[in-house]
């Protein structure tokens, strides 16, 4: 279903999605390019030279132990570091070619693109139906008969409309977390983002509603783009088409630590023949 | 060995279950009874004020509703006063709510920390400026010049229908709505600080949400700080309310001492605390059970209001734990 | 809508020029006036206060005594009222410190998590909202009506005035001290009394000290509950305990109601010295927490 409204408001294209993209044997339309990116909060370098890019429609996972940059990453897609007082990125970063952090880029426009869902469930004190049309409300979008389809359609995307439609105006914080996860990507993609940025969108769910999320993953990939930070390298592996792997570096000599990318390839590769021998150590390490 | 592992060693075994020291026991009820003096002081207010303001009750009976106030002719009904009280305190509220909740989120919405510190100061300076020094310059520099301004607004409005009787000449520098204006002044503080705690705990968590589907930081503020917040900034308006109602010197010195019941806010009024600040001083037999009658209402309301505000936060602040 | 065929497109970042940012900016701008809208009586009292008082303000004006209303402003001080202040205010301290340090040790001490600690914590919350003028009425019906008007009887309704206050300020700082520091104690076998005494109080004194500071600065500046307890008079009364006596606030609202330009005048010359005695108490206070306050809020 298209929302033309929408779309014109806020000027977004809509590549038309080829066979083969659909398959996803040939990259699509380059979405996110990074060169030489550092990140630093205030005086401490929590990320070091990172360059990679990442195509349309498909699922990336960031993997790596704690510290090792790649939340601060995924957070620098949709600009959130902007919030932190004293962060500061270096390098180019561009947006379907668009420097995501220059001069004709705005956060507020950047976000409404690029959505992101969080580790800990996080709904609004509002109506699950408030919470869904929170997004399209502050575009712009007024018309009651077209917030309910969008309200319906993203919950039915979120593999949560049977479940609430009978309560819609019942608090968001009454569902469990498993169900407040599910919101809050239906709130996410109510605005028919681009991207979705998912920062451990399981760690805090039991194992039926973590196996809900990822078919939810699997199933939002034919029309979204995702980057999605883990520490369940199984996770990785049945979700993800490529995966990025971060390590903290550590200098004895001016006992710094900071994060860099070490491997970027198909999931398939980085987990069965992982080509970097910290990639090994880590990916082995974890599983069995 | 040392003497006190000796001396330990030879004590019996059951001795470890001692009784408590009289000194700690002692402690211990010296504090409760400091505690308690809380209760006993509240108890007290409560019955030796009723008990001197009884004869007015049994002499008026409902008569002390009445707008009948002429103490010369022994008439002690108290409406205007329950009026003016009433009147200054809202017109207090409605300038000094949205300016304090202004000032909160400005605080912990907007500026970057190192600049909240100064803004703190200048509104704990606010604080501690005395009840009689806003009274003094109310009435000798505010009232005057503020009279200039009513005369203005008066003969502007005049004729209109809704503004005229209310806004309309003539005028006096000390009125209702100056009394309004600097209770504003004074409740300030109290309604800024209780509205900043309760605006600043909002988790972060809930801020990103909003950010991260592209709002500003009106729509944040409104859709997620607002809503979290709105048990304590109810609770905030509260208890400026009890503060406006209470207020006793600077309203007995800018109202304009007139017990009157009109809609008239430019006209001079009075209210329940200025009325007996400014007439005890005389005030014998009825006359002056009439007024301590007036502060028996008004401790029960301030009571009553500020119990509803502890208890509206402290449920709202539950409930955002619990979310 | 514009269908796309595939290839590189430029997607349009730039902040949509719509009504959004706008009210957003104008949220702002209201905000800050706000602060405006605030700072500007505070600036203008204080300047009137500063402007009209230093012209009256001298070593003499502070000690001479107080004139008729009608002598010009250059007769004469207050004299009187800043003894009265000082006396007054520094037995309704002596009065409510002990009684509210003592209530704050019960409430976080002893009272635990029990029903009567959180009943006495409200009340004391709740009496901080009392309107100031009901404690002054209060000594009146059970003090002044039998011993007639006085220092002391001011000094119990300023008491009444700062036991709440300096309840909860040191109920917080007792709060702020960790609990390491108890149990540390207790463990060398130390009773509840002493721990309180040798390691509690003096860790949060500096806290302690300074919410104290602040009660006396808010007691100093009261005027209603002393109208109905001291009787203002211009005579001085070194004795605080007995016969009427004045008081900075007291003074001032007397000066101002005079229709006397010179009482007036007087009237200014003692705001500026309350509000400084104010200041220099918060001010003191301030200096104390940072200084001395080892666990600050």
């Amino acid at each position: 279903m298209e929302h033309p409204e929408l779309h014109v408001a806020t000027n977004l294209p809509r590549p038309e999605r080829t066979a083969e993209q659909r398959v996803g044997s040939a990259p699509g339309e380059l979405i996110f390019e990074m060169k030489n990116v550092s990140i630093w909060y205030s005086a401490f370098k929590a990320v070091t030279d990172v360059s990679m890019n990442i195509h349309e429609r498909e699922i990336t996972a960031f993997i790596g132990s704690s510290g090792s940059g790649k939340t601060t990453v995924l957070r620098s897609f949709n600009r959130m570091n902007d919030l932190v007082p004293g962060a500061r990125l270096e390098g180019e970063m561009s947006y379907r070619g668009v420097p995501l952090y220059g001069k004709d880029a705005s956060a507020t426009a950047v976000r409404r693109r690029i959505g992101m869902v969080f580790q800990k469930p996080n709904p609004f004190p509002k109506s699950i139906y408030d919470n869904v049309a929170f997004g399209p409300r502050i575009n712009g979008q007024r018309h009651k008969g077209k917030l309910d389809e969008i309200v319906e359609r993203s919950l039915r995307r979120a593999a949560l409309w049977d479940e609430v439609k009978n309560r819609l105006r019942t608090s968001g914080l009454s569902l469990s977390g498993g169900q407040a996860q599910r919101l809050c990507i239906a709130r996410a993609i109510a605005v028919e983002p681009d991207v979705v940025l998912m920062d451990e969108p399981a760690s805090s769910l039991d194992p039926i509603a973590t196996g809900a999320i990822e078919d939810l993953m699997r199933e939002l990939k034919s029309q979204l783009t995702i980057v999605v930070v883990t520490h369940n390298m199984q996770q990785a592996t049945r979700v993800s088409d490529r995966t990025a792997f971060f390590h903290v570096l550590a200098d004895s000599e001016t006992d710094t630590r900071t994060g860099v990318l070490v491997e970027h390839g198909s999931t398939e590769q980085i987990f069965q023949d992982p080509r970097d021998s910290r990639t090994k150590a880590y990916v082995t390490g974890r599983m069995g | 060995m040392s003497s006190v592992l000796q001396q330990h060693r030879a004590r019996p075994p059951n001795a470890l279950a001692e009784r408590r020291p009289l000194g700690d026991r002692g402690f211990q009820i010296l504090a409760l009874a400091a505690g308690l003096v809380v209760l006993v002081i509240l108890l007290l207010i409560a019955i030796s004020t009723s008990q001197q303001a009884s004869s007015w009750f049994s002499t008026e009976g409902t008569g002390i509703f009445s707008s009948n106030w002429n103490p010369a002719a022994n008439q002690f009904g108290a409406l205007a006063f329950i009026y003016g009280t009433a009147i200054t305190a809202v017109i207090a509220i409605v300038l000094a709510v949205p300016v304090s909740v202004g000032i909160a989120l400005l605080l912990t919405q907007v500026v970057p920390r190192r600049w909240a510190r100064p803004i703190v100061y200048v509104i704990d300076l606010l604080a501690v400026v005395p009840s009689v020094v806003w009274g003094l310059w109310g009435i000798l520099v505010f009232a005057p010049w503020i009279q200039g301004i009513y005369g203005s607004v008066g003969s502007g409005v005049q004729g209109v229908p809704v503004l005229g009787p209310l806004l309309g000449p003539p005028t006096s520098g000390a009125s209702f709505f100056t009394a309004g204006i600097i209770l504003a002044f004074m409740i300030t503080p109290i309604v800024t600080s209780l509205s900043r705690e309760v605006t600043a705990t909002v988790p972060a968590i809930d801020r990103e949400g909003a950010y991260a589907l592209g709002a500003t930081r009106l729509e944040m503020i409104r859709g997620v700080v607002l809503p979290h917040s709105q048990g304590g900034i109810v609770g905030a308006v509260l208890l400026g309310l009890g503060r406006a109602m209470g207020e006793t010197i600077a309203a007995a010195l800018v109202i304009g001492s007139s017990a009157t019941i009109t809609s008239h806010l430019l006209a001079p009024g009075y209210n329940m605390p200025a009325v007996i600040a400014n007439e005890f001083g005389e005030a014998t037999g009825v006359f002056r059970s009439a007024l301590m009658g007036l502060g028996v209402l008004l401790f029960v309301f301030t009571i009553i209001i500020n119990v509803l505000a502890r208890t509206i936060v402290a449920r709202s602040a539950r409930r955002g734990r619990g979310a | 809508m514009a269908p796309m065929t595939a290839g590189p497109q430029k997607v349009d970042l730039r902040e949509p020029r719509s009504w959004r940012r706008t009210k957003n900016r104008l949220a702002t701008a209201l905000m800050v006036l706000a602060f405006v809208l605030v700072i500007i009586p505070l600036g203008l009292v204080l300047a009137t206060v500063i402007a009209k008082g230093a012209s009256v303000i001298s070593w003499s004006f502070l000690t001479s005594q107080i004139p008729p209303s009608v002598l010009p402003a250059n007769t004469g001080g207050i004299g009187p009222a800043v003894l009265g202040t000082i006396e007054i205010t520094a037995l309704a301290a002596l009065l409510a410190v002990p009684l509210g340090i003592l209530g704050a040790v019960y409430i976080n001490e002893y009272g635990g998590t029990g029903p009567l600690a959180r009943i006495i914590g409200f009340l004391a919350d709740v009496m901080t909202g009392v309107p100031s003028f009901i404690m002054g009425l209060f000594i009146f019906s059970i003090w002044v009506l039998h011993f007639g008007f006085s220092g002391l009887a001011g000094a119990f309704a300023l008491g009444c005035l700062m036991l709440p206050i300096v309840i909860r300020s040191t109920d917080e700082m007792l709060k702020l001290v960790p609990n390491e520091l108890r149990e540390g104690s207790y463990a060398l076998g130390a009773t509840k009394a002493r721990v309180t005494l040798t390691v509690v109080l003096p860790a949060a004194l500096g806290g302690i000290v300074s919410g104290v500071l602040l009660a006396v600065a808010r007691a100093a500046g009261e005027t209603a509950p002393l109208l109905f307890t001291i009787l203002t008079v211009t005579a001085a009364n070194p004795n605080v305990f007995s016969g009427a006596n004045t008081s900075l606030p007291s003074q001032i609202f007397v000066n101002a109601s005079s229709p006397y330009v010179g009482a007036q005048a007087r009237g200014w010359g003692a705001a500026l010295t309350l509000i400084a005695i104010a200041f220099i108490l918060m001010i003191a206070a301030r200096i104390v927490t940072a200084r001395f306050a080892r666990y600050a809020p």
